[in-house]
């Protein structure tokens, strides 16, 4: 199945166009994975330069979704795809939309560190959002993993971590109600922690929307909005 | 070769992307274990389908896959081939249409065709449509205008030839004199009508009429379709059987077939790869 997405063409051109444009997706893929991480690191350690940076990033993020999509239509227009072509081209459209919202929910969190620095501070205590964090991380690299390889096998390893990330995210915000209780001081803070966590939260469920997509042009199956057990078993079948 | 594929429609699968939902695909040609040879040349091995009843079906294939002679041998156009030989059965409503008992005027008049060139006589328009009824002996001026109009309506001619009857066919337009042979072969009312490239002569504007009108005859219609042009075969039909090397490789809703076939071949000839 590897590269049967975009090879082996008649027409070289045709083959040209698809890998241009796989290859645009992966650059705008590392693009939001590095502006999700610098993000976080910036809210954490209050590093405003490279909360900018963040910031600055996202525009980057919007040509190219802007340039991909005119790029799918293009090709729709002239070659007249079917089948897998077919379905790479419309779910190439709907990941890049995934990545232009993880990139403003980065930007999000990158907002609120640039907030955060102009008030009080206690960069060592933001550690609630670290098991958070590398989950989301894991769970968009590998759903950009999949969608490198067009590879589904790990898939349904990725949709089940969105119900862990579920659960921490429900148990963080436990925590910050507590710790609002405790002292309402806090307040601003925990509301910028919680802010943090569901922009998150939502990377997560990108993450997995990208592999919904992956499955779809791999298998022709449609799995959005299916149980995690509906969805492990398409992609056996 | 011992695995017996027979690609009958899964009527599960329908409902959820045949086009035509409320229409029970019942078959109206049932090919059985089909093998012909022209000479010690085998040139369809072992196909196996059933063709659903005022349905559009299409063949597509690569040139040379035996999707035309398929589609010939379902009204015996390859009896004029002298080298041609045929094993297995065609049915046609439960009757084997190679069966010594069976009359193959009587068969093309219920099995129409229409070919890649338009091909009128050097008739009036008129002439050319009652041409079927004349030589069945009807005379009747009545019956003769009322199905003369009732066939050039049917083939979506009607208004572009109204007030030119008489004139000579040769002189319209290659699209229009296609839309002619469709009407002429409509009003000796087939049961089935098989179109072999019936658009590949034309341009798009005339094609695009052809298309629209292959889908109003499937009202009345079994409509058999051989296209190289997969955009139209995608268009135009219901179902759609793709064919390789004289092998019915896959048949099932066009819808389906079109945005996740089920075999490699399938797929590497719709997406334009390498065999």
């Amino acid at each position: 199945m590897e590269n049967r997405a975009s090879g082996q063409h008649i027409s070289h051109l045709f083959d040209e166009e698809m890998e241009d444009i796989r290859h645009k997706v992966l650059t705008m893929g590392g693009l939001v994975q590095q502006q999700m991480e610098e993000a976080v690191k910036a809210f954490i350690s209050s590093d405003q330069a490279l909360a900018e940076k963040v910031m600055q990033q996202d525009e980057m993020v919007n040509n190219l979704e802007i340039e991909i999509d005119h790029d799918c239509i293009q090709v729709i227009a002239i070659r007249q795809p079917t089948a897998i072509d077919l379905r790479m081209l419309i779910s190439v459209i709907k990941v890049i939309t995934e990545l232009e919202r993880i990139g403003d929910e980065a930007a999000r969190i990158a907002k609120m560190a640039i907030r955060l620095e102009a008030t009080d501070y206690f960069h060592d205590q933001y550690h609630e959002l670290n098991h958070l964090v590398e989950m989301v991380k894991g769970m968009l690299s590998g759903s950009l993993d999949s969608f490198a390889r067009m590879d589904v096998d790990g898939v349904a390893k990725i949709t089940r971590k969105d119900e862990k990330v579920d659960r921490e995210y429900s148990s963080i915000i436990r925590q910050l109600i507590t710790r609002m209780m405790e002292d309402p001081r806090n307040i601003t803070r925990m509301l910028d922690i919680l802010w943090t966590s569901r922009a998150l939260e939502r990377i997560g469920d990108h993450a997995c929307n990208i592999c919904e997509h992956v499955v779809y042009i791999v298998k022709g199956d449609d799995v959005r909005h299916l149980s995690q057990d509906e969805l492990e078993r398409k992609i056996k079948k | 070769m011992t695995e017996q594929r027979t690609h009958a429609i899964d009527m599960s699968n329908i409902s959820k992307t045949g086009k035509s939902n409320d229409q029970v695909a019942d078959t109206c040609i049932k090919v059985e274990n089909l093998d012909l040879f022209y000479g010690e040349k085998q040139a369809l091995f072992n196909v196996n389908m059933e063709i659903p009843r005022k349905q559009v079906t299409a063949y597509i294939g690569p040139s040379g896959c035996g999707k035309s002679t398929l589609l010939r041998s379902i009204n015996r156009m390859n009896d004029l081939v002298d080298s041609a030989r045929i094993e297995g059965k065609i049915l046609l409503d439960g009757e084997d249409i190679y069966d010594k008992a069976v009359n193959v005027a009587d068969l093309r008049r219920r099995v129409g065709m229409v070919f890649q060139k338009p091909n009128p006589f050097p008739k009036s328009i008129y002439e050319n449509v009652a041409y079927g009824l004349r030589i069945q002996g009807v005379n009747d001026r009545r019956t003769l205008d009322e199905t003369v109009e009732k066939s050039l309506r049917g083939a979506a001619l009607w208004d572009e030839v109204k007030d030119r009857l008489q004139d000579n066919a040769l002189g319209m337009s290659g699209g229009q004199q296609q839309r002619l042979v469709i009407a002429r072969a409509i009003a000796i009312e087939p049961e089935v009508m098989l179109l072999d490239e019936p658009a590949s002569a034309l341009d798009p504007i005339s094609t695009l009429k052809i298309e629209e009108l292959i889908n109003e005859l499937k009202e009345k219609y079994t409509i058999v379709i051989v296209t190289h042009n997969m955009q139209q075969a995608a268009r135009v039909s219901d179902y759609t059987a793709f064919m390789y090397m004289g092998e019915l490789i896959e048949f099932g809703a066009t819808n389906e077939l079109f945005t996740n076939p089920t075999k490699k071949q399938t797929e590497d000839y719709i997406t334009g790869r390498y065999g």
